[in-house]
C-alpha cells in the first residue's frame, strides 16, 4: 500500500491559471515550503467548495497531497481575503498585484523555503487592504525589503563600491546603489537628496517621514526603485507599468 | 510516431486548449474511421468560422454581419448596456432571459499580472457608446473573480461623472448550495446583498 503526502501550510496565492474545463493551476508562496505549485479542481464552477477562497491575494490555510508534477489541494480555509478588500480599491489593486508578482520572481526554486519573504508579502498586502499608507509607498517599500530579503538590498549609506561613508548624490543601481564621486560610473543617476532620504525611510520603516514627500520625490523614488529590482532580476516586471499612484 | 498526414492531424489537435497527446490521437483516429461526409461537415464548419464570424463593430460580440443579432433588434432596450468580459458570457446571460438591452464585450478583463491593462480591452468603445446619452444604465457583468471586480471597480470609477446609474451583479449563494460549503467571502456578499422578503 502506498501512502499519499499529505501536508497542510498556509500560503498566499500568488497567481491562478486556468486549467481544463473548470480546474485551476495556483501558485501559493507558502510559510513552511515556499513557492508551491498545486491543482484546484473544479474551483471554476460556481458551486465549487474552494469558492472564492484560491483567488489572488487570499491568505489561505491549505491541505495537499503531493503529486508527481503538481500537488493537488484537498482543503481551504481563508485567514484573510486581501484581494477581495484590494479589488475595491483600482490603486490597491495594481500595488497588490505587483506585490504578487515580485513574490513570484523572487522565488526562484520552488520548495525552497522562503519565511521572511512570505512575511513581507502577508505584512504589505495587509497595509494595502487596510488603507494604511498610500499604496505606492506601501509598494516600494515592500520591494526595497523583500530585495534585501533576497540579498540586493539597495545601499543608501555609505559608498557601494568602496565604502566610503556617505551620504553620497549618485545611484548606480548597476552597482547597487549609492556611489561617492570617485566609484561613480557612467550614467549613474542623481536624484533628488530627498528621494534617497524617502528610499531610506521606506526600508527603515519610517512611515511618517515617507509620507511628508512630495509626489514628485514619490514618482522619482518609484522609478528608481522599479529600475534595481528589474535590474536585479533581470527581467520585467508585467504589473509594475500598471500601477496606478494612490 | 505516425506518418505523415495522421501524425500532422495528431499534432494540429494537440494545440488545442484541453487537448492533451492522448485525447489528440483519439480524435485523429475516430477522424480517420469515419464516415466522409461528416468529415466534410466538420471542415465546412472550421472553413466557415473564420471565414464568416466577425466581431460586431457596436459591441464586440461574434457575429456574422457588420452588427451582431442583439445590436440589430430593435425591440432590445436602447438605455440599458451589459459589460461582459467574454461572448460567452452574453450567451450565458440571453439564456436567463431576464435581459433585454444590449451588450458590451470588454474582451477580457484587467490583469496587471498578465500584464493587461485598461487600454488592452474595449473601454474606449464603451465610452463613445455612452457620448450620445441614449444609454441610463450600464449593468457591469464581469467575473466574480479578483480580476473581474477590479475591472468592475476601475469602470465604476470611469463612469462616475458620466451621471449614470451603474450597477453590478449581485454575489451570492448559488441556488440549489449548501450553506455551509459556502466560502467566507461569497456568504459576506450574501448578506450584503440581502433583501426584504415581503409578507
Amino acid at each position: 500500500m502506498t501512502l499519499v503526502a499529505l501536508y497542510r501550510d498556509e500560503g498566499v496565492v500568488l497567481r491562478t491559471q486556468k486549467l481544463g474545463e473548470a480546474d485551476r493551476i495556483v501558485t501559493v508562496l507558502t510559510r513552511g515550503n515556499g513557492r508551491v505549485r498545486a491543482v484546484a479542481k473544479g474551483v471554476r464552477r460556481t458551486r465549487s467548495r474552494f469558492g472564492a477562497r484560491l483567488e489572488p491575494a487570499t491568505r489561505v490555510d491549505l491541505q495537499l497531497y503531493e503529486g508527481r508534477n503538481l500537488d493537488i489541494v484537498t482543503q481551504a480555509e481563508t485567514l484573510d481575503a486581501f484581494g477581495a478588500r484590494l479589488a475595491g480599491d483600482y490603486p490597491a489593486h495594481t500595488a497588490g498585484a505587483a506585490v504578487l508578482e515580485t513574490a513570484e520572481r523572487l522565488t526562484a526554486e520552488e520548495r525552497e523555503p522562503a519565511l521572511r519573504l512570505y512575511l513581507l508579502v502577508v505584512g504589505g498586502l495587509r497595509a494595502l487592504a487596510d488603507r494604511r499608507h498610500p499604496s505606492r509607498l506601501v509598494l516600494d517599500a515592500f520591494v526595497l525589503r523583500a530585495m534585501a530579503s533576497a540579498g540586493y538590498q539597495m545601499a543608501l549609506e555609505s559608498c557601494t563600491r568602496c565604502g566610503a561613508p556617505g551620504p553620497h548624490g549618485a545611484v548606480a543601481v548597476a552597482v547597487g546603489g549609492v556611489v561617492c564621486p570617485r566609484c561613480r560610473p557612467p550614467g549613474a543617476a542623481t536624484p533628488a537628496a530627498e528621494t534617497l532620504g524617502l528610499l531610506r525611510a521606506l526600508l527603515g520603516g519610517d512611515w511618517p517621514a515617507a509620507e511628508a514627500t512630495s509626489e514628485r520625490v514619490r514618482r522619482e523614488g518609484s522609478g528608481l526603485v522599479a529600475v534595481h529590482l528589474q535590474w536585479h532580476l533581470e527581467r520585467r516586471l508585467r504589473s509594475l507599468p500598471l500601477v496606478e499612484g494612490g | 510516431m505516425y506518418e505523415g498526414a495522421v501524425q500532422d492531424l495528431i499534432d494540429e489537435l494537440g494545440r488545442l486548449p484541453g487537448v492533451g497527446p492522448k485525447s489528440a490521437q483519439r480524435i485523429a483516429f475516430h477522424l480517420l474511421a469515419a464516415n466522409p461526409a461528416d468529415v466534410r461537415r466538420l471542415v465546412d464548419a472550421l472553413t466557415q468560422v473564420k471565414e464568416k464570424v466577425r466581431f460586431c463593430r457596436v459591441c464586440g460580440n461574434v457575429a456574422e454581419a457588420e452588427e451582431c443579432r442583439i445590436c440589430r433588434d430593435p425591440r432590445r432596450d436602447q438605455a440599458s448596456i451589459c459589460v461582459v468580459e467574454e461572448s460567452k458570457d452574453v450567451v450565458a446571460i440571453e439564456k436567463t432571459r431576464e435581459f433585454r438591452g444590449r451588450y458590451h464585450v470588454l474582451g477580457g478583463a484587467i490583469s496587471p499580472i498578465e500584464g493587461i491593462g485598461p487600454d488592452d480591452l474595449r473601454i474606449r468603445e464603451l465610452l463613445a457608446r455612452l457620448q450620445d446619452g441614449a444609454v441610463t444604465e450600464v449593468i457591469l457583468a464581469t467575473d466574480p473573480n479578483l480580476e473581474g471586480e477590479a475591472t468592475a471597480t476601475y469602470l465604476a470609477r470611469l463612469l462616475g461623472p458620466l451621471r449614470l446609474r451603474v450597477t453590478r451583479l449581485a454575489s451570492g449563494l448559488p441556488v440549489g448550495g449548501d450553506l455551509e460549503y459556502a466560502d467566507e467571502v461569497t456568504l459576506g456578499r450574501a448578506f450584503e446583498g440581502r433583501r426584504l422578503l415581503e409578507a
